[in-house]
């Protein structure tokens, strides 16, 4: 399973992932704390700069993780062009470009096993009312080994129903695709009790 | 126990790996992406405790940096961005679904189900979706459901899908459906 963190080596790389999702809370307060399109656009160019930083592959390879913002940009500047109150339209989407910016910065210089890490600490209070988050950690890795699994059986079962149908690929493979999933968890099952249990 | 946690586990991944497949295309041509059929799933399968657990498992993996999302997306932008309350709405949406279905035992599946998905995977759902839409776009109540409201017949479409698959489910793995065990 391919995580979203960037092979690009940068100093924040290192840094502690706690620090770092604790400054983007901190960031993200001052951004919706600021009501002012200036300051807002000063806060973009300061995210654009922190881009930039580690080099022009990093820049253009993140930025383009906020493509999926046009159509919400889009309709948010359509929204103000008709209620004639265009500024605050810049204001909201100059914010959210920041906003997601900054948290995708963390999620790219943090590898998988620091978010781990930080999982198994905010668990920590669930350990003290006698949750067993091992269990936690284990469903994770399950998720992240089946993903591929299912998604490849889903690949299969859509190739099945082309070369037997003429038409589109339709909701009905939904159905064998959820038993596969079922059977797959009841043979993992019996394969953890086999191995001693939970 | 055993049990319990692998169909929680699977049902994470089933969520993902129907977000990231080609997308479905139904009879009269319209796409839909299949991830909130997945939450809706959850809770008609599951029920309310364990559909909400795979849905907040889901919901934490895409925060750590996973790309489950429909699209490819994933990491702790997905919070700042306008449909933020959809996915936080996620796994209340699976739990409402699921306790909905729990309390219509006496109804044939295919219904129970599909009434169990409009309530958890429209109504619930919809509810956080348009509080946050209200939060990050700084909008009236009014304003926000506008915006969303060209989504709510596909999803109306998901609920009833969510309904038959269910009762196909209830055929063929009677002891995996865990809100009718």
């Amino acid at each position: 399973m391919i995580s979203l963190t960037s092979p690009v080596e940068t100093h924040a790389h290192g840094w502690s992932a706690g620090a770092k999702i604790g400054a983007l809370c901190a960031a993200t307060l001052v951004l919706f704390g600021v009501g002012h399109v200036v300051w807002q656009a000063v806060f973009l160019g300061g995210m654009l700069v922190l881009y930039a930083l580690p080099g022009r592959q990093f820049f253009t390879v993140g930025l383009a993780r906020l493509r999926g913002l046009w159509p919400f940009i889009a309709i948010i500047l359509l929204w103000h062009v008709v209620t004639r109150d265009l500024t605050e339209g810049i204001l909201i989407t100059l914010r959210m470009l920041t906003a997601v910016g900054l948290a995708n910065l963390v999620t790219i210089t943090t590898r998988l096993t620091d978010m781990m890490g930080v999982v198994r600490w905010l668990c920590t209070p669930l350990r003290a009312i006698g949750v067993k988050s091992d269990r936690i950690e284990l469903a994770m890795a399950l998720v992240i080994r089946f993903t591929p699994v299912l998604i490849d059986k889903g690949a299969m079962l859509a190739m099945a129903w082309r070369a037997r149908a003429a038409r589109r690929v339709g909701w009905r493979i939904v159905t064998p695709f959820a038993v596969l999933a079922i059977d797959d968890a009841e043979h993992v099952a019996e394969a953890l009790r086999a191995r001693g249990g939970l | 126990m055993e049990r319990s946690l692998t169909l929680i586990a699977l049902f994470a991944a089933l969520i993902a790996a129907l977000g990231l497949i080609p997308k479905l295309t139904l009879a009269f041509g319209v796409p839909i992406t299949a991830q909130s059929l997945g939450i809706m799933l959850c809770g008609t399968v599951l029920g309310a405790k364990r559909g909400g657990l795979a849905a907040m498992l889901f919901v934490a993996l895409v925060l750590i940096g996973l790309p489950l999302l429909a699209g490819g997306r994933g990491g702790l932008g997905v919070l700042a961005s306008p449909s933020m309350g959809f996915f936080i709405g996620f796994p209340i949406a699976a739990f409402a679904t699921g306790f909905v279905m729990e309390q219509m035992g006496r109804f044939p599946v295919a219904w129970a189900a599909g009434i169990a998905a409009c309530v958890g995977g429209i109504l619930t759902l919809y509810l956080f979706g348009i509080m946050g839409m209200m939060m990050m776009l700084q909008k009236g109540p009014v304003e926000a459901l506008l915006l969303v409201s060209a989504f709510i017949p596909g999803d109306m479409i998901k609920a009833v899908l969510a309904g038959l698959i269910t009762a196909a489910l209830a055929r063929a793995r009677p002891a995996s459906v865990l809100s009718r065990v």
